[in-house]
């Protein structure tokens, strides 16, 4: 299938069109809530609520005996938020660390959730089949009414966004302060740590378990890359986000054996790898061309204030010298002088070289320009 | 200065799970002075600052500021956090950084609006930092960080101004830049209570002092109080610092 093909089937195929749409808003909600689990530091939690989130899928199919993906959302949520209020319960209360104590409640739930499963399977009972996808997620399967609430709690969450975002921003920022200040910190934590959750446990029939934390963490990453501030980082990576659900989702219909939650986190992974190195301000290859840039400056510079101090013992500071003169310095090539002639600096004449009126004025002021240049 | 007490502290005790942080401290700081708290590392001098504001919860004791409890006086008390505490690269602007000095009176929900933001840019100004205002936090020197801190507990307007260590790793200009502002707070009849390391400059710096290292050694005026024998006490070593009178 060839990309105008696929484009045509997203308008015209009920069931792509309802992945389509439900992994781009997916990918929104998930973006949107992981800057704020990325900012907090706590880009581990998701993945431990997402492994926790496991044996609640699987008790909610043993309670009602067959397959429900709302019960199943509301199984999972309760026993994503059990999970993440152990893990504030045992960071607050003994002296284990949250990696610890994410670690812990993280392998306990998914370990107790696999057995579940198992013990689910040994079972009679045809229902139970592709339960299991829940551990990487099955797009296929996402049905209207689940998309439609994908959007109602994106919507929600938007909402709560704006209204909070004043305090929210603050608890990120500098959470003891905000409590001086009077703003109940308890209350904004669970608010956003709630939310956090609901939005990976609607992930789970889409992304799966495993992966699902990635969905979280890698738009808010690629996002603040790009950016230095926190409102355009959550619209970014809800774009990203919804991008990478698109993107994924086209990859994966187009090949037919492709799994779409892998290939829509992978997708993820490339926009985060792609920013890492591309963003301007933080990227690896601007970072790396700045500092070139910086040396060879310098450099130049250094050059330029050496032959400074040969033609200020002349009383005509055009007196040509040899090039020779600069060989026992170091700073020099015949890059870097040529570059000096260009900007008119010196003048370069066989195997002589002088320097010009501007060169010396230049040279004469290099210190007060290298500061004019950090002010601008 | 009145005799009128800002901050009254009776029986405090503090514990992180089992060892004592602050043991039993009683504490009255006058309104009006310029307060060095002072003490060896562990001695709890953060922590007492942190019950002072609600941050921490103590075992024992009872803080009160003006008479009442610190949850019904919000709105007179300014706090500096240590500069190590918060994440500078957090994606957001100085001036943003000052307007957060304002949330407490906007209260829940209701945005800053251009009067918030021009007290914002005013105490920027008073902090000679206005220049910096669109800058990402995370490009400021550490000195200017500092002021920035500062600048957003002055935006608070208030009363009783607590500093945790604000001349930790500024430079010399810095330093005296901050000591104006507090000086001038000071002789605008505020109170400003700073956790301070630096010894010798206690005397030049303050008029008052509260030595501390898990109990309170003593507290009073910087002339009558700040001599070798109370280091001793507080150190633990044989302290001799040349204070000049």
């Amino acid at each position: 299938m060839d990309l105008t093909e696929y484009i045509e089937l997203v308008f015209t195929d009920y069931t792509l069109r309802t992945i389509t749409l439900g992994t781009a808003v997916l990918g929104a909600i998930c973006g949107m809530l992981g800057s704020f689990a990325v900012l907090r530091k706590q880009s581990l939690l998701g993945d431990a609520i997402s492994h926790a989130a496991l044996p609640g899928i699987a008790i909610a199919f043993l309670i009602i005996g067959t397959k429900n993906s709302s019960i199943f959302l509301l199984g999972a949520l309760i026993s994503g938020l059990i999970g993440t209020f152990w893990i504030r319960g045992i960071t607050s209360k003994t002296h284990l660390k949250s990696d610890t104590a994410l670690g812990l409640i993280l392998s306990l739930f998914f370990g107790f959730g696999m057995l579940l499963l198992t013990y689910i399977q040994k079972k009679p009972n045809a229902n139970q089949a592709g339960l299991e996808s829940y551990l990487f997620g099955q797009a296929a399967t996402l049905l209207e009414s689940d998309v439609w609430l994908m959007i109602i709690v994106t919507g929600i969450s938007l909402l709560v966004l704006l209204l909070f975002w004043k305090e929210l921003k603050l608890l990120l920022f500098d959470a003891d302060y905000t409590k001086t200040l009077g703003f109940n910190i308890k209350f904004l934590d669970i608010l956003i740590t709630t939310f956090i959750v609901i939005a990976i446990v609607l992930g789970l029939q889409t992304v799966g378990v495993v992966l699902m934390s990635a969905m979280l963490l890698a738009p808010a990453a690629a996002a603040r890359q790009w950016t230095n501030n926190l409102a355009v980082m959550v619209i970014l990576a809800a774009i990203f986000g919804a991008f990478a659900g698109v993107f994924g989702t086209a990859i994966s219909a187009s090949h037919n054996n492709l799994s779409t939650g892998p290939v829509i986190v992978l997708v993820a992974g490339v926009f985060v790898l792609f920013s890492f190195i591309f963003s301007p301000g933080r990227g690896l290859l601007f970072r790396e061309i700045r500092f070139r840039k910086n040396r060879n400056d310098l450099q130049l510079h250094k050059t330029l204030s050496f032959m400074y101090n040969i033609a200020s013992t002349h009383e005509d500071i055009g007196h040509p010298h040899a090039i020779k003169i600069l060989n026992n310095f170091q700073g020099f090539t015949r890059k870097s002088l040529q570059k000096l002639e260009d900007k008119n600096y010196v003048k370069i004449e066989g195997n002589m070289w002088s320097m010009t009126e501007s060169g010396y004025h230049t040279a004469a002021n290099l210190y007060d320009l290298l500061i004019k240049d950090e002010d601008e | 200065m009145s005799e009128k007490i800002a901050v009254r502290i009776d029986d405090l005790t503090v514990a992180y799970n089992y060892k004592p942080v602050l043991w039993d401290i009683d504490l009255a700081i006058p309104e009006g002075v310029l307060m060095a708290i002072v003490g060896p590392n562990g001695a709890g001098k953060s922590t007492l600052i942190k019950s002072i504001l609600d941050i921490i919860k103590p075992i024992a004791g009872s803080i009160q500021i003006y008479g009442k409890p610190y949850k019904k006086q919000r709105s007179l008390v300014a706090y500096v956090p240590q500069k190590g505490s918060v994440d500078w690269d957090f994606p957001t602007t100085a001036l943003d950084v000052v307007m957060m000095g304002t949330y407490g009176s906007l209260g829940w929900i209701k945005r800053p609006g251009q009067k918030q933001k021009k007290a914002s840019l005013e105490a920027l100004e008073k902090v000679g930092m206005l220049a910096f205002k669109n800058r990402q936090i995370s490009q400021l020197s550490g000195g200017q960080q500092q002021r920035i801190f500062l600048a957003r507990a002055l935006v608070q307007n208030a009363s009783i101004y607590f500093m945790d260590e604000p001349f930790q790793g500024v430079d010399a200009t810095t330093e005296k830049a901050i000591i104006n502002i507090l000086k001038e707070l000071r002789k605008a009849g505020k109170t400003v209570i700073v956790v301070h390391h630096d010894l010798q400059t206690v005397p030049e710096y303050f008029d008052w002092v509260t030595f501390l290292n898990v109990k309170k050694i003593a507290t009073g005026p910087v002339k009558d109080i700040f001599n070798d024998d109370n280091l001793t006490k507080t150190y633990g070593i044989n302290y001799k610092v040349s204070v000049q009178q």
